[in-house]
């Protein structure tokens, strides 16, 4: 485990600060849509735990938070351990896959506190095919990405449409290859994954806001009694 | 049973000054009966004080000061702890509301004149307080060990670099490494959680020993202690702190705690501004972030820092924006000491000294360019002007008579 969490923190954040400067599309999700949630957490386990660990976060939280049952965790969530207490941990090593990607894909525990969730939605959105990439696709939010567009068959692929500027050759936009509902759904698709990622980078967040105005409550009524009591005690002040 | 307590209460009498100093600092403490809002402030300092001690306790059972654990043991506070979310939110939430009090307690200071004699030993006092709260703010937001603590953290030490000579000797023996490491990380826990709350403590028990030795100054800036009582030998325009001002601090808590609760609740990063965001990226050594800041309590420094060319100036003029705040009673050669009764020059002048204060917090979070720069120079002359010209303005300033009674 020590190992494996040194490892992590060399190398997880090697995928940087790269950041396209570009205008980001707004994620719009909601962490209290359970069924959105498990939805996203569906996603994540078939499409991103082959690369990507979520080690600080535990399956049975997940279940507890989002409402899903131990055996339905271990039947259609849990692929590589049998205990609902584990982590979301990955079996492929982080040498190997340094090799291949040119990184170690990140752990994403908290990625979404780090990038924002409107970062990783227009992240998930902005794949475009460039034939001088190695894995053949680019990204508009991270230029130069090393992960391939995994859920390409959820959305087709994208062609960029190129604008002269000053001399220099810009993507202005990008074309769908695919038909629009596919497109409409690719859409629900990535806000549900987006929103499963908002929820696992402070599962604690559903809890905070439900305490919240319950403390809030109690010290207005505490400031009512504390207003009346300085105004008894001070009455005789001149 | 009355009887039994009184007893019990003379048996300790008689071997410690507990009625004594029940007495002397809150039952028969009188302090002047006319603060108002900004009178709040230091007890405010004081809760917040008690209260990272008390959530810092609770942190440091779970956090880990090692490198390649500390972040890991973070987000496990964060998510496997019973409330650890809770008790971080308030430690980290807490740093800031803290200097806010600071901050708002030290300007009340300078409305009113507070630093002004018999009081210089207690601004002073309060001067190094607030140096030890800087320190344990820096010190402490190393632990998280993500990449804003780590490049934070390594901005601020190789300033030591800029001393001549023994300069870079010095920053690797701070940092106990040549770049900030594991051996780093294990030190600045340790001074965060025992050395520099020892030196806190200790120096706010001073702070409130001394005022209380001289008595607190009001918004009229007068000393109560002229008009007393002929029989009693009370001050006239006094009231015991104890029960008055214990019951109306305990509303100033309640609003703070309101407000202090609606971020911890529903904005602990506060838009990046108490938590930011590059911070949840682990620290990493061979990758530095586009722009390093602060955070915000420390912006102010920071941009008067980057608006000097040079970078031995620009680290002493940062060390001197916090130095020349010490000769602040020594400054000030008004015959009055509230703003209530100081001149229009006084007035313009602190009307400049918020603006460039607040001027340079907002430019120590931003990349520099150079117009920003250029306003950073700006403001930083007014900071530095609002305390160098202090003793010749704040002489020929017209000042209003003060009344005899507090008003």
């Amino acid at each position: 485990m020590k190992k494996l969490i040194t490892t992590l923190i060399l190398l997880l954040p090697s995928i940087g600060f790269a950041s396209g400067g570009i205008e980001l599309q707004h994620a719009n999700n909601d962490i209290n849509d359970k069924a959105s949630l498990k939805a996203g957490a569906e996603l994540f386990v078939n499409y991103c735990m082959g690369c990507h660990s979520a080690n600080y976060v535990r399956y049975k939280r997940i279940g507890q938070d989002i409402g899903i049952s131990d055996e339905e965790l271990m039947k259609d969530f849990m692929f590589n351990t049998e205990k609902v207490g584990d982590t979301m941990s990955v079996a492929m090593d982080k040498a190997d896959s340094a090799r291949w990607f040119g990184v170690t894909p990140p752990d994403l525990s908290v990625i979404a506190r780090a990038r924002g969730t409107d970062w990783l939605y227009t992240y998930f959105m902005t794949f475009y095919l460039d034939s001088s990439r190695p894995l053949g696709v680019n990204n508009l939010a991270f230029p130069d990405v090393g992960m391939p567009h995994v859920l390409w068959e959820r959305q087709g692929w994208q062609e960029p449409v190129y604008e002269e500027h000053g001399g220099h050759k810009v993507i202005a936009s990008l074309q769908l290859i695919g038909s629009k509902e596919k497109a409409e759904q690719y859409e629900t698709d990535v806000r549900n994954l987006v929103n499963f990622l908002d929820y696992i980078g402070e599962p604690a967040k559903l809890q905070r806001l439900a305490l919240g105005w319950k403390v809030m409550a109690f010290l207005f009524i505490f400031l009512i009694f504390a207003i009346f009591l300085k105004k008894e005690y001070w009455r005789d002040i001149k | 049973m009355a009887k039994i307590l009184n007893a019990s209460l003379d048996w300790v009498d008689t071997r410690f000054p507990l009625t004594k100093m029940w007495n002397e600092h809150l039952a028969k403490y009188y302090a002047p009966k006319n603060f108002n809002f900004w009178y709040y402030f230091g007890s405010l300092a004081l809760m917040m004080l008690v209260l990272q001690i008390i959530t810092g306790i609770f942190l440091a059972t779970n956090y880990k000061p090692d490198a390649q654990l500390a972040f890991a043991s973070v987000e496990y506070i964060m998510r496997d702890v019973d409330y650890g979310w809770l008790i971080r939110y308030l430690h980290s939430t807490g740093a800031s509301f803290f200097f806010i009090a600071i901050y708002l307690h030290m300007f009340r200071a300078l409305l009113y004149g507070s630093y002004r004699k018999p009081r210089e030993l207690i601004w002073i006092i309060g001067m190094f307080i607030y140096l030890c709260l800087m320190a344990e703010s820096f010190l402490g937001y190393l632990l998280p060990w993500g990449q804003m603590s780590y490049w934070g953290a390594q901005v601020i030490l190789s300033l030591f670099g800029a001393i001549p000579y023994i300069g870079e000797e010095l920053a690797i023996w701070v940092r106990g490494d040549f770049v900030i490491a594991d051996a780093t990380l294990n030190r600045f826990f340790i001074y965060h959680v025992v050395a520099v709350p020892i030196i806190l403590l200790g120096l706010a028990v001073v702070h409130i020993i001394a005022l209380h030795e001289v008595g607190s100054n009001n918004p009229d800036g007068i000393e109560i202690k002229k008009n007393k009582d002929p029989a009693t030998g009370i001050p006239l325009d006094g009231i015991p702190f104890h029960p008055y001002y214990t019951v109306k601090d305990i509303v100033g808590i309640a609003v703070f705690l309101i407000i202090f609760s609606g971020v911890v609740f529903y904005a602990p990063e506060l838009g990046g501004y108490f938590l930011e965001a590059n911070n949840f990226f682990p620290a990493d050594s061979m990758k530095t972030p586009e722009h390093i800041a602060p955070l915000w309590y420390f912006t102010p420094f920071y941009a008067i820092l980057r608006a000097i060319p040079d970078k031995l100036a620009g680290v002493v003029a940062m060390g001197g924006a916090i130095l020349i705040l010490f000769a602040l009673p020594w400054l000030d050669r008004s015959p009055v000491k509230s703003i209530r009764y100081k001149g229009p020059i006084f007035k313009f002048a602190l009307f400049l000294f918020v603006i460039a204060f607040f001027g340079l917090c907002y430019l120590g979070m931003q990349a520099p360019t150079p117009t920003k720069t250029l306003f950073a120079q700006i403001f930083s002359a007014i900071y530095f002007g609002f305390f160098i010209l202090m003793p010749i303005y704040s002489k020929m300033d017209k000042t209003k008579p003060v009344p005899e009674r507090v008003t």
